[in-house]
């Protein structure tokens, strides 16, 4: 197979665009993917100061990278859960990146530990707050990521989701018909009420294996391995079965995806709605001041729950 | 150091294991032996990622990498 492009030795084939990419001419094509992204969706300019959600997977480290390649200004922010062995080679790997890049682009990375402040890594806070694992892990990154942008003054806030994960995310919301979830589906969520910080997802265009592949081509050593909390998961379900669409006709993710965002698009903009609908029902939390629908945030509750019923 | 009739050595993943199989074959025929699809998966010979034609042969070593993650 050769690449489309330049006519030497592939190493990709991406039956989705009907090509096949040398590592040169890969590394183009994602580039230009997340170029596109950023500028069809508004997500920020060169002048902006980007803060990116990472995990030590392969996404967000693709994402840091790609963004720093691209030019802008990105730093990183990593939440360390306590789920042991699994977070402790996944900091390492964050910690390894930061300082690679650091030489070269000179960035900061924000580090917030689960334990240190809960006294209890996400497994137990899970358990004790009767809550899946996987959702009290969600509670804490979004909270977390927002507070440090808004805190930082970060101008928006990226998260390596891709279009595996928004296709998959598109088909729970849809199988369960969790209409009042899909407005918030979009690539670019703006900071719709005082504070909340500025959403973007520069990914949605890749798939999951175009990334896995970026990072392989471009040495990012990223963890491998599964969570160990995630296993079993519907996420994962709904992937698998996207797959096997996908190998069987190719496009079926894209299609499904950004099929969606085309027909959302022809309605109000969805940002104008999203801040309108936030304004009505959102108001800073009694205890932290970070935009809630209760009195006092899921996230503050768990907190002051943890702090009374401290794990063993 | 393997001898080049060993059969290929496989490494994969969830769980970590070492399968070995016969060559020559094709990567998508060995993804198609072992079951897995193309989408959720990467080939890595050696240090290299290879495409789905590339033939594969007694002796090689071969990862075969899967690329889908996500709890929430």
């Amino acid at each position: 197979m050769n690449c489309t492009k330049c006519k030497t030795k592939a190493v990709i084939g991406l039956p989705r665009h009907n090509a096949a990419f040398c590592k040169v001419c890969f590394n183009g094509f994602v580039h230009d993917q997340v170029a596109r992204a950023i500028k069809s969706e508004w997500m920020f300019g060169k002048d902006d100061r980007i803060l990116v959600a990472v995990s030590g997977g392969k996404d967000s480290l693709a994402l840091w990278d790609i963004l720093l390649k691209l030019g802008y200004r990105a730093d990183a922010l990593y939440v360390n859960l306590g789920i042991g062995a699994y977070s402790e080679q996944s900091h390492a790997k964050v910690t390894k990146f930061a300082e690679a890049v650091s030489a070269s682009h000179g960035v900061t990375l924000h580090l917030h530990t689960v334990e240190q402040e809960a006294g209890a890594g996400i497994k137990e806070l899970a358990q004790l707050i009767h809550r899946p694992t996987c959702s009290t892990c969600g509670t804490i990154k979004r909270y977390q990521f927002n507070r440090v942008a808004i805190e930082q003054q970060y101008d928006v806030m990226a998260t390596g989701h891709n279009l595996d994960d928004e296709a998959a995310r598109l088909l729970g919301n849809v199988l369960h018909w969790q209409e009042e979830y899909l407005d918030k589906q979009g690539p670019s969520l703006p900071a719709s009420v005082e504070g909340f910080a500025k959403k973007v997802k520069p990914l949605y265009r890749l798939s999951e294996r175009e990334l896995a592949a970026y990072a392989v081509l471009n040495r990012i050593d990223y963890i491998v391995e599964e969570c160990p909390m995630a296993k079993g998961s519907k996420m994962l379900q709904y992937k698998e079965v996207l797959n096997r669409l996908e190998t069987e006709s190719p496009g079926t993710k894209q299609t499904f995806y950004w099929g969606f965002l085309e027909k959302q698009s022809r309605k109000q903009p969805v940002a104008t709605t999203m801040t309108e609908k936030d304004r009505a029902v959102l108001h800073p939390c009694a205890s932290c001041r970070q935009p809630t629908t209760a009195e006092v945030c899921s996230y503050c509750k768990m907190m002051a729950r943890a702090k009374t019923h401290p794990v063993a | 150091m393997r001898g080049l009739s060993s059969p290929m050595q496989i490494q994969l993943s969830h769980p970590a294991r070492t399968v070995e199989i016969k060559g020559p074959k094709k990567v998508k025929e060995l993804l198609r032996e072992l079951d897995l699809v193309v989408e959720a998966h990467l080939v890595i010979k050696g240090d290299d990622l290879v495409t789905e034609d590339e033939m594969l042969y007694d002796g090689d070593q071969i990862e075969i990498r899967p690329v889908i993650s996500g709890g929430n």
